[in-house]
């Protein structure tokens, strides 16, 4: 990719009092839209002899990392820009698009910078994954990141502060360096402002959508996972800025939750299609991001902090067994936090934990009586006309029930 | 040697032995004691526990007298009855998927059909155990927590870590992952102990502990078996008896007794010189499973080339590891119960996703002439990297392998002309190997 002047001035991170929220975004999707990572190989430039460690959907504690000095990168899949050409032979028929498109991104040589990559147990395409990816690229250290399964158990919080050392560790070699407390606790101060800035960015979708559009939203969101953060907390603090500004009116629009965006990601046509016919006022794309609800202890083990807040102060997923978190609950709660009238429950095709949640979504909402649209999408769709139709259906009978 | 016709009927004459059908008979009957132990158990309001193969926790289990239900092989006996589909629609129509696994569907479809299975009743469970050896395990018990309200115990296990991964014992990762075991085995005893009422018993559980010890020194001595030439026992046909014994009897004085007449039977075969296949050609490595919903055909389409399936992974992983040679310390139960679950999980599992080195030992140690890679569109598990699997072996360790795909339970998915022809060309490859081999 070709950086324009406007890329190179975004990323300086000066805030600049002429931009308008369409020209942050509009940058920013350039970047998450290059499968190539453009901001990773700048870093790179940045950071001559940098490592760079990739990590799968959905979440994976990136300040390990970050205190390291080395640069996280969130692989989320890729749409049609992103041809699958060897990724194929290697993987049975039947699976999910994502764990083909992250195959194909290094097998294609088009990200060719990764020294460490890391799978979280959320399913078993992911595991198996990470298996094919070690006999595949052995100069890349392939690991799975154990997180518990078993979240409420009292147990879970030191075994995954072990195993948080253990990642560290292997970091560590991957760096040659040694990681100490302190590095740690300042890489948990940035992360927590990602955090807060992402959650203030939500707030917005919440409160006044028609001030920030779904598609704005998740550009802004998405890019967290293809830039150091610091960059990007740049980025969300001149986003913040300028969506103050706006004073949009709201249209007779109807509010819906967005659930199925755990793991493969709707292609950006696609959230622009939903986003026409309603606001999309929370949803759980890239939930990874957001994964921890509040700010990260800074002081005390930063490790256990970490473990403590991925187990008991995070969201919810359909690859998490909570027992504190009955998923359906959470999402009616998620839909009232909102003010939502309705839900879209959507999965990826071939996506076994995300179909098998939509059918006990979909079974509370009917009995509760929240109208919802269930659908499947693939990130390689690219075409979207009957979902216009669905959706644009769905809407208008909604707002003539609700008029 | 041309391609067979289906399944041709060749006239073999075999010397009458005093102990066929011994296995056949046992299996047939614990099975239906089984069935009958969960029928009575919901008649009499007894609680039921529901598990799985991988990680069936019946150690525990057991000393509560719950009977224990298996819904993947409950599933997969839908198929073999040739129902599956039925279920399967009942429970696409209330929702699920055409693209998730199909064992989860047949066994909703159950539910959804009041319990009614074609070999009994399926009861309610009053507790599941799902391990996260599959993680469809989780979703599953989760379907039946809506279902019914009952108590999902997620047993974790932290498997296969990756690239460059040993299990070490004494390190601290395998410390670690120890004691987070070791407590979840306090925590589901004590849940157990409130679903049924009744207390643990350590000496009873050293008792099982003891009985499972034999279990897996049995086992690997029946695997063993098929080292020999011809084979014994098909792993694929008869292998699938074996697996639901050592399962659904694991911990219990019946199980062992049953391999020992497996083992007995095998052995009189190899003195006889008897094989699976009459006139062994090929000995085949299953990876993956196989397809039940069409399992004679599938059998048939391996047999017909005189193949015989000496070994196969399935026999590994849906073993509870059993094949790894479980040795608990009976002095130290719970600790070492733990330190046996992470060891062989770490083994199975890291076979099962890492599996070369295992499958270039199999086909070394068992003589096998070709891989069968099966992958099935139910099941991620087992199938997801076989394509990687199979190239991998080719290119590093010149091993042949075949990679087909249907299902496990969903006939619509079974499509046996195309695999035929992929079978059949397999097949003609190795005889090409062979003769080239033989001129060499
Ligand atoms: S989309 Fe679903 S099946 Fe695919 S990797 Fe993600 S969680 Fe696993
Ligand atoms: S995905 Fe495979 S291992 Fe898991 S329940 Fe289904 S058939 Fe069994």
């Amino acid at each position: 990719m070709i950086l324009t002047d406007r890329t190179v001035s975004l990323t300086t991170g000066s805030i600049m009092t002429a931009e308008t929220v369409e020209s942050i975004v509009d940058e920013t999707r350039t970047i998450i839209e290059d499968p190539s990572y453009p901001m990773a190989r700048r870093w790179l430039e940045e950071h001559p002899g940098g490592k760079v460690l990739g990590h799968f959907q959905v979440y994976f504690p990136e300040e390990l990392a970050h205190a390291a000095g080395v640069l996280p990168i969130k692989v989320a899949g890729f749409d049609t820009a992103l041809p699958i050409r060897k990724a194929d032979a290697h993987l049975a028929a039947f699976v999910c698009s994502i764990a083909r498109s992250a195959l194909e991104l290094v097998m294609s040589g088009t990200f060719d910078l990764l020294d460490m990559f890391v799978f979280p147990p959320i399913c078993d395409v992911a595991r198996h994954s990470c298996a094919v990816w070690a006999r595949n690229f052995e100069d890349v250290d392939c690991q799975i990141i154990y997180l518990p399964h078993n979240a409420a158990s009292p147990a879970a919080v030191p075994y995954l502060t072990g195993e948080y050392r253990r990642i560290l560790r292997e970091i560590e070699e991957v760096a040659s360096t040694r990681v100490s407390d302190e590095a740690l606790r300042r890489s948990i101060e940035v992360f927590n402002e990602n955090r807060r800035l992402l959650r203030e960015l939500y707030r917005i979708k919440r409160e006044t959508p028609w001030n920030l559009s779904a598609v704005e939203a998740y550009i802004l969101t998405r890019a967290a996972g293809v830039m150091d953060r610091e960059r990007h907390n740049d980025i969300l603090r001149r986003a913040l800025a300028a969506i103050e500004q706006r004073d949009a009116k709201p249209q007779d629009r109807i509010k819906v939750v967005f659930s199925g965006g755990f793991c493969e990601q709707p292609p950006l046509d696609l959230i622009s299609v939903l986003q026409d016919a309603c606001y999309i006022v929370d949803d759980d794309f890239m939930v990874g991001l957001r994964w921890i609800l509040e700010d990260v202890a800074a002081d005390g083990d930063p490790l256990e902090a970490l473990a403590d807040a991925y187990l008991n102060r995070s969201d919810y997923s359909p690859v998490q067994h909570d027992p504190r978190k009955p998923k359906e609950d959470m999402l009616l709660r998620k839909i009232e936090a909102a003010g939502a009238e309705a839900a879209i429950i959507a999965a990826a095709k071939m996506c076994e934990p995300g179909l098998e949640e939509q059918v006990g979504y979909s079974q509370r909402l009917y009995d509760k009586g929240i109208p919802h649209l269930v659908m499947e999408f693939e990130e390689k769709s690219n075409t979207f006309e009957q979902t216009r139709m669905e959706v644009e259906t769905f809407a208008e009978s909604l707002l003539f029930e609700f008029a | 040697m041309t391609s067979p016709t289906k399944h041709e009927r060749r006239i073999v004459i075999r010397p009458p032995l005093s102990l066929a059908g011994t296995t056949r008979d046992e299996n047939r009957t614990l099975i239906r004691d089984w069935w009958a132990d969960l029928n009575s158990a919901e008649d009499e309001g007894r609680p039921v526990a529901n598990v799985f193969v991988m990680g069936s926790m019946a150690e525990i289990l057991r000393n509560f007298d719950m009977p224990i239900a298996f819904p993947e092989m409950t599933s997969l006996q839908t198929a073999v009855r040739g129902r599956s589909l039925e279920y399967i629609t009942t429970a696409e129509d209330a929702g699920y998927s055409p693209d998730i696994c199909g064992y989860v569907k047949a066994d909703v479809g159950v539910h959804l059909q009041g319990g009614d299975h074609p070999m009994g009743h399926l009861p309610k469970p009053s507790l599941v155990v799902a391990t996260n050896l599959c993680n469809t395990y989780i979703k599953w018990g989760e379907i039946w927590e809506r279902m019914y309200e009952c108590p999902v115990f997620v047993f974790d296990i932290p498997g296969w870590r990756g690239s460059g991964f040993e299990t070490k014992r004494g390190s601290g990762t395998f410390r670690d992952d120890v004691r987070y075991v070791e407590a979840q085995i306090h925590e589901l005893i004590a849940l157990s102990e409130e679903v049924t009422g009744k207390r643990f018993d350590i000496d009873r559980f050293r008792e099982t502990l003891s009985s499972v010890n034999e279990l897996s020194r049995l086992f690997q001595e029946v695997l063993e078996l098929n080292q020999h030439r011809p084979a014994p026992f098909n792993a694929l046909t008869e292998g699938i008896n074996l697996m639901g014994i050592v399962n659904a009897y694991r911990g219990s004085p019946k199980g062992t007794h049953f391999l020992e007449t497996a083992k007995a039977e095998f052995e009189e075969r190899i003195a006889n010189g008897v094989g699976a296949v009459p006139d062994e050609r090929f000995r085949l490595l299953l990876v993956g499973t196989a397809c039940y919903s069409n399992f004679r055909d599938f059998a048939g389409l391996f047999e017909d080339w005189q193949g015989v399936f000496a070994h196969s992974d399935y026999m590994s992983f849906a073993g509870g590891a059993l094949d790894r040679g479980i040795v608990y310390d009976l002095d130290r139960p719970i600790e070492s119960m733990a330190e046996q679950m992470v060891l062989s999980t770490q083994e199975a599992m890291g076979g099962m996703f890492w599996g070369q080195d295992w499958l270039t030992e199999v086909v070394r140690e068992w003589d096998v002439d070709g891989i069968v890679f099966h992958g099935v569109k139910s099941c991620r598990t087992v199938s997801t990297g076989l394509p990687d699997e199979r190239e991998w072996l080719l290119r590093h360790r010149d091993i042949p392998g075949l990679f087909i795909q249907s299902d496990l339970v969903d006939p619509r998915l079974w499509s046996e002309a195309q695999l035929k022809n992929r079978i059949d060309a397999f097949f003609e490859s190795l005889e090409s190997r062979r003769a080239a081999g033989a001129r060499r």
